[in-house]
């Protein structure tokens, strides 16, 4: 059960800007907890993102990207009322996708 | 024997996260593992270079990369990169004195701008490296981000 990522994409003239804020953990798997044990690593590996079919972005992530991971990207031939949507997949094998229409 | 367990828990979670990743029918466990990652695990910047296959790195003033010159915090230090080189294809931000340098690698189709803005862990006062490949070769610029409280949580 994951949290939902919050997506905007804006057209601005002929591009769109695309601002997302993930809901993750992104551990890294060098934190001791309060017993000295270490915090196990659980960190999104995969990012893509897609429009009209075709995919605008796609990153490989390590865990020392910040928590609740921050993205913002633009990319051109879209329109207003086209779809953006946001897929990650983390090294556990979880993933989540979120999608946003073009305001 | 902490060591051996910590071992142990290690490869056990490792075969735990390939029966869920094989039997999602998601992915490979490679893929998921950052020994198949070998950018990932460089410890320096210069491996990291070698382990993305960039042979050549030239440094850049076309590079646009905007960040903190002080980070409070050093979990979270924001950083905006935009490439002004032509035919950018990739763009990977690196931190020097990182555990593992390798934050985060961006690839930018045609019709996407070659701009990231993200945010990223920076254990320590350091260089970050705002690394990117084109049609031309691979080309860098770094900026000096002094951090007072450390990144990694450790």
């Amino acid at each position: 059960m994951t949290d939902p990522m919050r997506v905007r994409a804006t057209l601005m003239g002929d591009r769109v800007e695309v601002k997302v804020l993930m809901s993750h953990v992104m551990e890294t798997g060098q934190r001791k907890d309060i017993d000295g044990n270490i915090v196990p690593a659980r960190y999104i590996v995969k990012v893509a993102a897609h429009c009209n079919g075709r995919e605008v972005l796609s990153a490989d992530w390590g865990p020392s990207i910040s928590k609740n991971p921050y993205l913002a990207f633009r990319f051109k031939g879209a329109a207003k009322g086209d779809k953006v949507s946001i897929t990650w997949t983390d090294n556990a094998g979880e993933s989540r996708s979120d999608d946003v229409a073009i305001a | 024997m902490q060591q051996l367990r910590r071992n142990f828990l290690a490869h056990a979670g490792q075969l735990g996260l390939a029966a869920v990743a094989l039997g999602s029918g998601l992915m490979s466990r490679l893929v998921l593992a950052d020994e198949a990652r070998p950018p990932f695990t460089a410890t320096v910047i210069a491996d990291a270079w070698k382990a993305l296959g960039y042979g050549d790195v030239k440094q850049s003033t076309e590079i646009a990369f905007k960040g903190p010159d002080i980070a409070e915090n050093g979990a979270v230090v924001p950083v905006e990169i935009e490439s002004r080189l032509p035919g950018t294809r990739v763009i990977s931000i690196l931190v020097e004195k990182n555990p593992h340098v390798m934050s985060a690698s961006f690839t930018i189709p045609e019709g996407t701008e070659p701009f990231i803005s993200t945010r990223v862990k920076v254990a320590e006062s350091s260089l970050i490296h705002a690394l990117v490949k084109t049609d031309a070769g691979a080309f860098y610029t770094t900026r000096l981000v002094k951090v007072t409280l450390g990144g990694c949580g450790g």
